[in-house]
């Protein structure tokens, strides 16, 4: 295997380069350890973090940043917004606050970015 | 006429970083005006993760970002004014602000200007074509779609692929809606290359480069723009005219610090970044006050802004407080080779701190290159660099010690190998 992956753990964005087998893999180009996560996972289980809006009565605005508490499997991206637009939050919410525990059946969670 | 020590323009990451890092060098009376509802600037429309990685170690969204900054401020006691705008200042620091309940003056000992920066419209990139509705700067559809909750549009085509544009792409397609390219007017990407990978790559979304639009057709609404490929001088490449059913253009073309107020109160401008002309305290060319964030040049990293603004306030608190000395000489920073700006423009050796960090910015994308500082020819050091690209701003901490006998400019240079790209 040789596959090239742009590693976007943080901004720098190494470029990097993977050699070896699924199971063995050799990856070269990263300045932290992360790199060698990433590539395993992105090759492997490819997970994104999926940020949002929900609407909200009451609040500043009509509708609160919300986001996944933690990367979710990549094949779920739609259905989480899908699962996201059915909301009608009340506000105050904050920063943080679980408003989907567990969305898709999985064990990631919903929460606010912020207080409002 | 109200007095305060340090008056900050502007609440966004800049603004909050400098007041709450001035009160805490002991300052009383700090007053930060924000012409919005709320704190927090760009960064409450910038739903997406990745900022903080440096500052906090952990990838927060923007509105996580302010919040945390937001909640500091609080706890500081910092004085705010929201929904107020600041209409004039004045050399000797007097500022005049308006709001629902009138005109305020406010005499104040010291300024930090941190009010951003704001995107270049289609009169900017001069595109011809009719002038229908669904033709929309990136960042007003970002705080459409994530402030207001409105959609933007269903099918949608973006030119320049700067930060937002690629960003915007994958929230539309997320919500729904269909984009049908993102388009970059030459051969480099202005954003970060993790947008790349992170909104276009893993949402199927094309990016074309060396592309642009050269008509937007439509009476009411838009309906189509046509599209042509361009040459290495940016020139439209004939017979390449493609023409694309959209009914929304967004444009991520640049960014442009906003600084009216800085050249009222006759702050020099540099021509390059289009932000005031700063020294190592970031103390623009009027004693006593202070700039920064994108006010003074875009940055494309939150945290570089805090870091900076952290400075700026800094800086601001020992002006007031009367302990900046400013004996020595400003040492002009002439940078050449390759590198677009240094940030600051100036150094006086006297007020540079024993460690200090440098924000430079590339004209083109070079994988290796080293940076070379130089005082009258001599050599004092070079640092190597990998992978520069436009996009992303370089910080290069550099110790006081090294200036140590420095006289008349700073040379700051790129010296390449093995040549471009």
């Amino acid at each position: 295997m040789e596959k090239d992956l742009v590693c976007i753990v943080c901004p720098i964005g190494c470029r990097l380069k993977i050699t070896g087998s699924i199971e063995k893999m050799v990856v070269s180009g990263g300045k932290c350890t992360k790199a060698i996560g990433y590539a395993h996972d992105e090759l492997t289980n490819p997970t994104r973090m999926i940020c949002t809006t929900a609407r909200i009565k009451g609040g500043i605005h009509k509708v609160i940043p919300v986001k996944t508490d933690k990367p979710i499997r990549d094949e779920f991206k739609f259905d989480v917004v899908e699962e996201v637009n059915k909301l009608n939050l009340v506000s105050p919410v904050k920063m943080g606050d679980i408003v989907i525990a567990n969305v898709c059946g999985t064990d990631v969670n919903i929460v606010a970015e912020r207080d409002m | 006429m109200k007095n305060y020590d340090i008056v900050v323009i502007g609440g966004g990451p800049a603004g909050l970083a400098a007041a709450i890092e001035a009160k805490k060098q002991g300052i009383k009376k700090v007053l930060v005006i924000e012409r919005d509802i709320e704190l927090g600037g760009i960064l409450q429309q910038c739903i997406h993760n990745g900022f903080g990685v440096h500052i906090f170690k952990e990838e927060l969204t923007g509105p996580e970002y302010a919040q945390r900054y937001i909640n500091m401020a609080r706890e500081e006691n910092i004085e705010l004014l929201m929904d107020t705008i600041v209409t004039s200042i004045t050399k000797d620091k007097r500022v005049r602000a308006t709001n629902c309940g009138g005109i305020l003056d406010i005499q104040a000992k010291a300024i930090v200007l941190t009010m951003g920066c704001r995107e270049r419209t289609r009169g900017a990139c001069a595109i011809p074509g009719d002038r229908p509705s669904g033709v929309l700067t990136a960042g007003a559809a970002q705080r459409f779609i994530n402030i207001e909750g409105y959609n933007v549009g269903k099918k949608v085509i973006i030119l320049g692929a700067g930060d937002i544009g690629m960003i915007m792409a994958r929230r539309i397609v997320l919500e729904g809606g269909e984009v049908i390219a993102v388009l970059a007017r030459g051969n480099i990407v202005k954003g970060l290359t993790r947008n790349i990978v992170q909104c276009l790559d893993h949402y199927n979304i094309p990016l074309l480069m060396n592309h642009n639009i050269i008509e937007i057709k439509g009476k009411e609404r838009m309906t189509s723009v046509v599209v042509a490929q361009t040459d290495e001088r940016k020139d439209v490449i004939p017979g390449t005219e493609k023409e694309y059913e959209c009914d929304t253009l967004l444009l991520s073309v640049g960014l442009i610090p906003e600084n009216e107020l800085s050249r009222q109160a006759g702050i020099i401008i540099d021509r390059k970044t289009s932000g005031p002309v700063v020294n190592e305290s970031m103390e623009t060319s009027v004693e006593g006050i202070f700039a920064s964030g994108n006010v003074v040049h875009v940055h494309d990293v939150v945290d570089f802004v805090t870091e900076e603004s952290c400075r700026a306030g800094r800086n601001a608190a020992r002006y007031v407080k009367g302990e900046i000395s400013a004996e020595s000489e400003a040492m002009n920073v002439v940078v050449s080779g390759g590198l677009s700006y240094c940030v600051p423009h100036k150094i006086r050796l006297s007020a540079m701190p024993d460690k200090m960090d440098l924000f430079l910015r590339v004209e083109d994308i070079y994988p290796e290159a080293k940076i070379v500082i130089k005082n009258q020819g001599k050599e004092l050091a070079r640092f190597k660099k990998t992978h520069l690209t436009p996009g992303e701003m370089i910080k290069q901490t550099v110790v006081k010690a090294l200036f140590k006998d420095c006289k008349g400019d700073l040379e700051i240079t790129l010296e390449v190998e093995g040549g471009k790209k």
